[in-house]
């Protein structure tokens, strides 16, 4: 997902030393068990702070990173109304990085020291944004695919344990139905256009499949801190559970579009009803995590572009607040 | 000129009228316009909203979440103030 379950090193119940006390945590435990919602507010273990800080702002920055691909084809959209629909979208995301900045700001940690960590390399993004869009096709493909994938982590994300997060996704999830159709519809109209449009729209494919299954992390198995997060109700289905749901509701998808997912072991098995597929490569998940994906370096250096243009903005804005206030006052 | 954080407002919103505003989130801005503007980008990309109130997060008085329970305990044993409290005879009809 847009968080990937990664680098969760720090969720282990490690303890603030003596403020937490066995009948803290089991109280905390209890109220999570009998499915209340935690409150910012509300006394919680500093792992679950720490643990929820860190996922919640990975999936802002992926948010606001990921508006970069689509933000690619905006002026070169087929058709004003292509145009003005992917505007929209990207428009979105920049909306979802907000509502997702606000509610960890509930926690404690400001906004600028967020974005601070975004631009000093120190925090993470899920690895799908550093792929290229090569063609019009891929901003189809992303709709259809990513946004799909990220549907898919984000519907359970509503009834996470965090109220301030839950609510946030309750929001998210109301837009992304659009993002996932506007895709689909884009490919559906490629493979009914001529046969260089539906070869453009099988490469899409064949480019962004793999990459849309990584988005749901590692395999369980490679997962050692999901345990606790399902714990604690912040994850409530296992990245390999979602990533199966993601694969058997697109393979059909892909059927109807006279597409072909690129992977030869794909298989519908009667036994189990679900698709069988082949084998991730996992090597490529952690180089492009490591920050050697097409695109990394890019995306970093146009986010900080952007904000080192707008810093003139921001700062004549803050002096005629001033002013304002200052007149006001006199 | 090192830069300073915006402040933080809290964004509540009407969906329609006859309801009553309802907390949304929070978005930063240097002042109140800026504040209501962003918050209408924000919140109400799909017309979720007739009216829009923001007020600056600190300027919010909450309750304490950890003396909730002493905080709210005076209404805890007044019964008499829910209607079932009362045994009025079923033939009286409606009441
Ligand atoms: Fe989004
Ligand atoms: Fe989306």
């Amino acid at each position: 997902m847009y968080t990937q379950g990664l680098d969760q090193a720090g969720s282990k119940p490690r303890r603030r030393d003596g403020l937490e006390t066995d009948a803290q945590l089991a109280a905390f435990q209890a109220r999570i068990d009998a499915d209340e919602k935690i409150e910012a507010k509300d006394w919680m273990p500093e792992a679950y702070r720490r643990t929820l800080v860190r996922q919640i702002s990975q999936h802002a920055h992926s948010e606001i990173i990921g508006m970069q691909p689509e933000g690619n084809w905006l002026t070169r959209a087929p058709t004003l109304r292509r145009k003005a629909i992917l505007l929209a979208k990207v428009q979105d995301e920049a909306g979802h990085g907000l509502y997702l900045y606000s509610a960890a700001e509930t926690l404690g940690v400001s906004r600028d020291q967020m974005v601070r960590d975004l631009l000093d390399g120190k925090a993470k993004y899920s690895s799908i944004f550093n792929y290229p869009t090569l063609t019009w096709a891929d901003i189809g493909a992303i709709g259809w695919l990513v946004d799909g994938a990220a549907i898919m982590n984000q519907i359970p994300l509503c009834r996470c344990s965090f109220g301030p997060y839950a609510r946030a996704m309750v929001r998210v999830c109301k837009e992304e139905s659009f993002h996932q159709r506007q895709g689909y519809e884009i490919m559906l109209t490629l493979v009914r256009g001529n046969a260089k449009q539906k070869a453009m729209a099988q490469d899409a494919i064949n480019r962004w499949w793999w990459p849309s299954l990584m988005m749901f992390g590692p395999n369980d198995e490679d997962s050692p801190h999901s345990a606790q997060s399902m714990k604690w109700k912040i994850k409530r289905f296992s990245n390999d559970a979602l990533r199966q749901k993601f694969i058997d509701a697109t393979v059909p998808q892909a059927e109807f579009l006279g597409l072909k997912m690129p992977d030869d072991k794909l298989e519908f098995d009667e036994q189990t009803g679900h698709y069988r597929f082949g084998e991730i490569n996992w090597q490529e998940f952690y180089d492009v995590l490591a920050g050697n994906g097409p695109c990394n370096r890019q995306r970093m250096a146009t986010r900080q572009q952007a904000q080192a243009d707008g810093a003139w903005v921001r700062e004549a804005a803050s002096v005629y607040a001033e002013k304002q206030a200052a007149r006001n006052a006199a | 000129m090192t830069e300073k954080n915006w402040p933080l407002y809290e964004v509540f919103i009407r969906s329609k009228s006859g309801l009553s505003h309802r907390h949304a989130g929070s978005i930063h801005a240097t002042d109140d316009q800026m504040a209501l503007d962003n918050a209408r980008d924000t919140y109400t990309r799909r017309n979720e909203g007739v009216s829009i109130w923001v007020v600056r997060s600190s300027q919010i008085v909450a309750s304490d979440p950890a003396e909730f329970a002493a905080f709210f305990e005076p209404a805890k044993d007044k019964i008499y103030r829910h209607p079932t409290f009362y045994d009025i005879p079923e033939d009286v009809g409606n009441m």
